[in-house]
């Protein structure tokens, strides 16, 4: 049990980042649904950089570089020249797959250096991996999940706990309000954009560093889509989007696990799940009621001052 | 001692695309006054205070702020300068606390220190008399507790100069009246005020000059003191109009519907409306007095099909219409133009234009499968000509309008249909003088033709002096139907607070 649970927590890794990438976006009141192919340009990129240098570090750089590109490409469209978010984000989407198959082709199958594999360990945190049951699972873990939780606890502290983060939410909420109130509404829009863009795109490297350490086009296989989803689900809520992320990273691992212990349900089937599970919770968590747990009221609709 | 200048404005111009918003207007405020801001509806009064407030900028003249010349690029450079804005349509965000909103884009620190954020609303909530919760929800508050917080929120930031964009449009006459308390406060400590607003009674009430726009030109500053009513309406309108309103009784009035019993849930699943009865006949307006809230707006819907009742009946000419849906309603004759605090909300599509909007509510009834859109073209033009409404013309997007202008287009759809009932809620909120006029005469052509008119309204004065009877309403119950020739102001005001009227009074 703790096995599975700390595989999980693995599997729910590259969605975690995608759906902190994606709230963060989400409360500066952009809606971008590019987050699938921000994973494939950070997973491609990632693992090019990964494979040519041997280094982890300039490796997750490059991923982060490569969101930051991408989701500018979609600042520069949905804030300045208004475009509509949701076909600049599709388009977002189908470019960057696009994109990863063409720089990816001269690495396909490829295995990334061995520096880097070591480089992902799993290290055990002195102390905390010794609690009972908590401490397999939660800190028995490689370092890319680690700096999830800095990233889930850091994001929840700047949201809730600073200024700039109450700004920020405000400009989501009603950037007319926030440009009454003196904030600087375009460049919040454009900073946390592309934040959310690079968090995405790293999320997609850890599948292409760590998890699948081999350079394969479908990699992300549909994980930016139920990233957008958890974000509903978690009702914009960094802590929520944690819990969400592991649940989801269960289901995609299920199936191992069914086939392991001797249980052999179709294998179309068991992949459906994660699918099926998203349909089903974007359901029941479009259905509550409370203010705080509704969407970003200003959510996809662009902002011009001057408007009448 | 010679006042000091807070604001200067020379010379100001802005443009909409063709529509001049704004021409070569002045304007000076001194210190320690307030200036009203007085025009009609499109006057370019908004206009002119968003280019103080670093909304809009202007595309010619000067501002000086304290003797000094500025050009603001954003909200943020006029805040710098110490110049507060209340806009009209408050912007305040829904789910913050009222002390979230108040320090937002405040600049000191990284953390948002609640404790001593309390302490320091507490200290300015006394000092200028207000009241507001520094924790409570803002979408939980009243409109005039939205206002307070408004207010708090620009004295925070240390501003000096005050604007408020029409701030006792959304009032009730307490809330009023406790608003200009806070003005006058504001002013003895050394504030500048502009207040824009189109009711003369205010005006001659709260300010000290009054600045009169007309068309996007400033006609001239006057001292209030020095003024009368009839020259100011002058300046505004820019010829002399009669105030009173008329009213006439009609004999041989028919029953129109029938309200019996009737119990509303609101969305929180409370009664929104508790055991109403009333009757309303051909030729008559039937007043509907409460402080907002007091289900008004479910009485609407419901008769309008829009909102399921609980129990109880609705009858039209002895048919019950509950149950029906609001075509089937819309096809009795029963017509319905509520206008909401935004204006836009309910009833019309802020981005389609005059004729399309009027399409919206007959294009079910017209055969073919295609819309004939020429065929309202004359009907459009009819509405503009009649209820003289400022556009650009008919195939321009409603919400390009200014507030009066859009009412106008609701008003004149649901009348240009000749309906039997025609049901309407504060139609004239925030219209101008000239506006709301035109609106009663039309409610009262209505009622020469034997319309039944339920008039849901917020001004008394117009309540008793344009209706048969009165309603009045209280948290969803009825405290009684007045005949408004007998009582007086006072005696509703104490039944819309919740006291019974034990006589009743038959059409």
């Amino acid at each position: 049990m703790e096995g599975f649970l700390a595989a999980a927590v693995i599997a729910g890794t590259p969605l975690l980042f995608a759906t902190v990438g994606e709230l963060i976006t989400e409360k500066a009141g952009n809606l971008n649904l590019g987050v699938e192919g921000l994973m494939v340009m950070g997973a491609v990129i990632g693992f090019l950089v990964g494979y040519r240098t041997g280094s982890p570090v300039l490796a997750c750089l490059g991923a982060l570089a490569a969101g930051s590109v991408g989701s500018l490409i979609f600042a520069v469209l949905t804030v300045s020249l208004r475009v509509n978010q949701v076909v600049t984000g599709l388009t977002l989407t189908i470019f960057g797959q696009g994109f990863a198959s063409f720089v990816g082709s001269s690495v396909m199958g490829a295995v990334l250096p061995y520096s880097i594999k070591e480089f992902f360990q799993v290290i055990a945190i002195p102390g905390l991996s010794s609690i009972p049951f908590i401490g397999p699972i939660f800190f028995k873990q490689d370092i890319f999940v680690y700096f999830g939780y800095v990233v889930v606890v850091a994001t929840s502290i700047y949201l809730y706990k600073t200024k700039k983060g109450l700004n920020l939410r405000s400009v989501g909420e009603s950037a007319a309000s926030a440009d009454a109130s003196g904030i600087p509404v375009n460049l919040y829009k454009y900073v946390h954009i592309i934040i959310g863009g690079a968090l995405c795109a790293l999320g997609g490297a850890y599948l292409s560093l760590v998890t699948v350490p081999v350079w394969q086009e479908n990699i992300i296989a549909g994980r930016g889509w139920i990233a957008v989803a958890l974000v509903i689900f978690a009702s914009w809520n960094p802590i929520k989007a944690l819990v969400g992320s592991y649940l989801f990273g269960g289901l995609n691992i299920l199936g191992f696990r069914l086939q392991s212990v001797g249980i052999h349900i179709s294998q179309y089937l068991i992949d459906m799940l994660p699918y099926a599970a998203t349909i089903f919770i974007v359901i029941i968590s479009t259905r509550k009621n409370k203010k705080e747990d509704m969407p970003p009221a200003d959510l996809s609709n662009p902002y011009f001052r001057e408007e009448r | 001692m010679e006042p000091v200048k807070a604001i200067e404005m020379k010379g100001i111009s802005k443009a909409f695309g063709s529509v001049k918003a704004n021409e070569d207007v002045n304007l000076t405020v001194y210190n320690g006054e307030i200036h009203a801001l007085l025009g009609e509806n499109g006057a370019g009064k908004s206009t002119l205070v968003n280019m103080l407030s670093g909304i809009y900028m202007p595309d010619s003249g000067f501002i000086s702020v304290y003797g000094e010349e500025v050009r603001f690029a954003s909200p943020k450079d006029s805040i710098k300068k110490g110049i507060g804005m209340i806009h009209q349509h408050f912007k305040l965000v829904d789910v913050l606390s009222a002390q979230e909103n108040i320090i937002l884009g405040d600049r000191q620190g990284t953390f948002i220190k609640r404790k001593k954020l309390t302490q320091e609303i507490k200290k300015l909530s006394d000092q200028y008399g207000l009241d507001v919760n520094p924790n409570k929800k803002v979408y939980e508050m009243s409109v005039g507790e939205k206002e307070s917080l408004e207010i708090i929120k620009v004295l925070y930031r240390g501003a000096k100069i005050l604007i408020m964009d029409e701030p006792t449009a959304v009032l009730t006459p307490q809330e009023t009246k406790r608003l200009f308390e806070i003005i006058r406060n504001m002013k003895e400590q050394g504030c500048a005020i502009i207040i824009i607003t189109h009711k003369l009674n205010e005006v001659m009430e709260i300010s000290d000059r009054v600045t009169v726009l007309r068309k996007g030109k400033s006609v001239g500053t006057v001292n209030t003191k020095e003024v009368e009513v009839q020259t100011l309406i002058e300046m505004m309108v820019g010829k002399k109009i009669d105030l009173a309103i008329t009213k006439e009784t009609i004999e041989n009035k028919k029953l129109l519907l029938e309200v019996d019993g009737l119990y509303v849930m609101n969305q929180e699943k409370k009664h929104a409306l508790t055991d109403i009865s009333f009757s309303l006949y051909s030729s008559e307006i039937l007043g509907v007095a409460g402080v907002a809230g007091s289900g008004q707006k479910e009485l609407c819907e419901t008769i309008a099909g829009l909102n399921p009742a609980e129990k109880g009946r609705i009858f039209f000419e002895g048919e019950n219409i509950l149950g029906k849906t609001p075509q089937e309603i819309i096809r009795l004759g029963i017509r319905m133009g509520f206008i909401p605090e935004d204006r836009l909300g309910m009833g019309l599509i802020g981005s389609m234009d005059i004729v399309d909007n009027i399409i919206l509510k007959d294009y079910q009834n017209a055969p073919g499968l295609f819309l004939k859109r020429s065929r309202y073209y004359e009907k459009a033009n009819r509405i503009v000509d009649k209820l003289d409404i400022q556009t650009p013309g008919i195939f321009c997007p409603v919400k390009k309008l200014s507030g009066g202008n859009i009412q106008k287009v609701l008003l004149g759809r649901e009348i240009d249909s000749d309906p039997r009932v025609l049901i309407t809620a504060y139609p004239v909120r925030g219209l101008d003088i000239g506006a709301s006029l035109t609106i009663y005469d039309l409610l009262n052509e209505q009622k020469k033709k034997g319309v039944g008119i339920l008039f849901i309204g917020e001004d008394l004065d117009v309540l008793m002096d344009l209706c048969d009877r009165v309603m009045v309403f209280c948290g969803g119950e009825m405290m009684g139907t007045v005949d408004p020739s007998q009582v007086t102001k006072e005696e509703i005001g104490w039944m819309m607070a919740g006291g019974k009227m034990k006589q009743e009074v038959r059409a």
